[in-house]
């Protein structure tokens, strides 16, 4: 076979193998939208996106998915408020102010922690989170508050890794000039290091909301999975990943479109996540 | 009067000695230069003024500096030194934020929150540094979109806004061009009327166009210190005539 040939071959065999990837998330697209879009129309966007009621068992069935959509808005918000300070200023200790045998304890938990499957986080939750905040806070100890801190917890490895090779990069001589200036150390860190690290932390985070909002095991161990609007913190609620889990298996007819359909609104939320993440670190690129 | 009085000063990188006991004098209000071959020692004398040197792992220093006639690896506090001794770097380093933040960086520091006064000291650092009427407008803008000069003398009004007596400047015009060079060599003469200040330099006519008095580094050590009128027409150290003439270095 002559040198070009065989070089068309071989790159042809490389396209190939890097469109697998381009053509299964075509075909998650095609399948997603082919069958959870009819089902929408059908129910009505509006009734869809903004009912208040989920009874896919009652006759006429109702399928309104806004408890669920909250719910997943407010486990997320949650994990936010619990991981983002707790990740970043982990990030800040391990790239700028830990000994470097502490580092060499830190690390590879943090590696453990990413590690850990999702499930083992849930009877984490199940056997410690749940009780202690039912005795703390009092009800069923399986809520909003519960499956926030949970998540808080499992999106840690994400924000941490990210915003600790953003601040590893921020350039030394900010560094110095701060210290220059009569900065302490801790000043210099957070007033020069750390407002220049900003946006690749603030990938970070979306990179942890972005693991929050599609997590699933561990969130039905622990937030309650009631389908209706959640009215307190501490009160039970399902997520849109929830739903379509624990309905999935006995689901026929609309009410399985339905949940299909469900699986669409998560994937929009998880594509505005990505969008605004390629946003944020194309701008810290300039 | 004597500024910095260097006394026998011995400095080890690791197992390397990187100075090999320095006595110099350093004048108040007056350009003081350092020249030499690269790793010669003066930016590593200049550092450890304001004790940069700290920063790098393994650095240990023996021997005095006295800043007026307190010694600055004693008991004087560090933040305080380097309030009092300014530093000017070789690459401009303006922090990423506004014009204003980075000059209120140093006073905010230092503990001056009212706005009214971080006003006043924005614009008198900025007119000091003889960039106030190119900046006045831009206060608000990002200061990494300025142009290196503009960088550079950004740096130095910084540095003036924690009011220091001395400033440090290591190789300041290296990474500009000669307009901006020409700039910042007028405002170093300018400045010298109230700070003292010390210059590592690479550039000859630099140190010939500013100082008022030259050192001459080799091997960690100073091979000659004097007038830099002195020093550049009748050397006394052949060393010192070889690298002026341009026969190494």
């Amino acid at each position: 076979m002559k040198t070009a040939t065989r070089e068309k071959l071989v790159s042809a065999v490389f396209l190939a193998v890097a469109l697998t990837s381009v053509a299964a998330v075509a075909l998650i697209c095609v399948f997603l939208f082919a069958s959870g879009i009819p089902a929408v129309g059908e129910i009505g966007v509006f009734r869809f996106l903004l009912g208040r009621e989920w009874s896919p068992t009652d006759v006429p069935p109702v399928f309104g998915i806004l408890p669920m959509i909250l719910g997943s808005l407010y486990v997320t918000a949650g994990a936010i408020l619990f991981g983002v300070p707790v990740g970043v200023l982990t990030s800040v200790f391990m790239a700028r102010m830990c000994r470097p045998r502490l580092y060499r304890v830190i690390k590879p938990a943090l590696d453990l922690l990413a590690g850990i499957p999702s499930i083992v986080y849930g009877f984490f939750g199940l056997m410690v989170l749940v009780p202690l905040t039912r005795e703390i806070f009092g009800g069923t100890g399986k809520s909003i508050f519960t499956a926030s801190l949970l998540l808080g917890i499992m999106i840690l490895p994400t924000i941490i890794g990210v915003s600790e090779s953003a601040l590893r990069s921020v350039p030394q001589s900010y560094y110095e000039g701060a210290l220059a200036l009569g900065a302490s150390h801790t000043r210099a860190v957070y007033f020069t290091v750390l407002p220049a690290a900003k946006s690749g932390i603030f990938a970070g985070v979306i990179l942890g909301i972005g693991r929050a909002i599609g997590e699933t095991m561990a969130v039905i161990m622990v937030a309650g999975n009631q389908a209706r609007a959640p009215t307190g913190v501490f009160k039970g609620v399902r997520t849109l990943t929830a739903n379509i889990v624990m309905e999935m298996g006995y689901s026929e007819g609309l009410h399985r479109e339905a949940l299909i359909a469900t699986g669409v609104v998560l994937f929009v939320f998880i594509l505005i996540i990505n969008v605004s993440f390629s946003l944020v670190k194309r701008r810290s690129k300039q | 009067m004597i500024k910095f009085d260097i006394q026998n000063l011995k400095l080890y990188y690791g197992d390397y000695q990187a100075l090999k006991g320095i006595d110099l004098a350093i004048e108040e209000r007056e350009i003081t230069a350092f020249i030499g071959p690269s790793g010669c020692g003066k930016s590593t004398l200049l550092k450890s003024l304001n004790r940069m040197n700290d920063l790098v792992e393994g650095c240990r220093v023996v021997g005095k500096v006295l800043l007026d006639g307190e010694d600055i690896y004693g008991a004087l506090d560090v933040t305080e030194l380097r309030r009092r001794v300014g530093m000017v770097f070789q690459k401009p380093n303006p922090f990423p934020m506004s014009v204003y933040d980075n000059i209120a960086f140093g006073p905010r520091t230092h503990g001056i929150t009212q706005k009214h006064k971080l006003d006043e000291i924005v614009e008198t650092t900025l007119k000091n540094a003889a960039i106030w009427d190119e900046l006045k407008d831009r206060l608000k803008k990002s200061a990494i979109a300025l142009s290196g000069g503009q960088q550079q003398r950004l740096c130095i009004a910084r540095a003036l806004a924690v009011q220091p007596e001395v400033l440090l400047m290591d190789e300041p015009t290296s990474a500009l061009d000669p307009i901006s060079t020409g700039k910042i060599e007028e405002l170093i003469l300018d400045l010298k009327r109230r700070y003292s200040i010390v210059i590592v330099t690479h550039n000859m006519q630099q140190a010939t166009r500013i100082s008022d008095k030259t050192a001459f580094f080799l091997l960690g050590e100073v091979v000659e210190f004097d007038e830099t009128e002195n020093l550049f027409s009748a050397p006394r150290d052949k060393r010192t005539e070889d690298y002026i003439t341009g026969r190494f270095g």
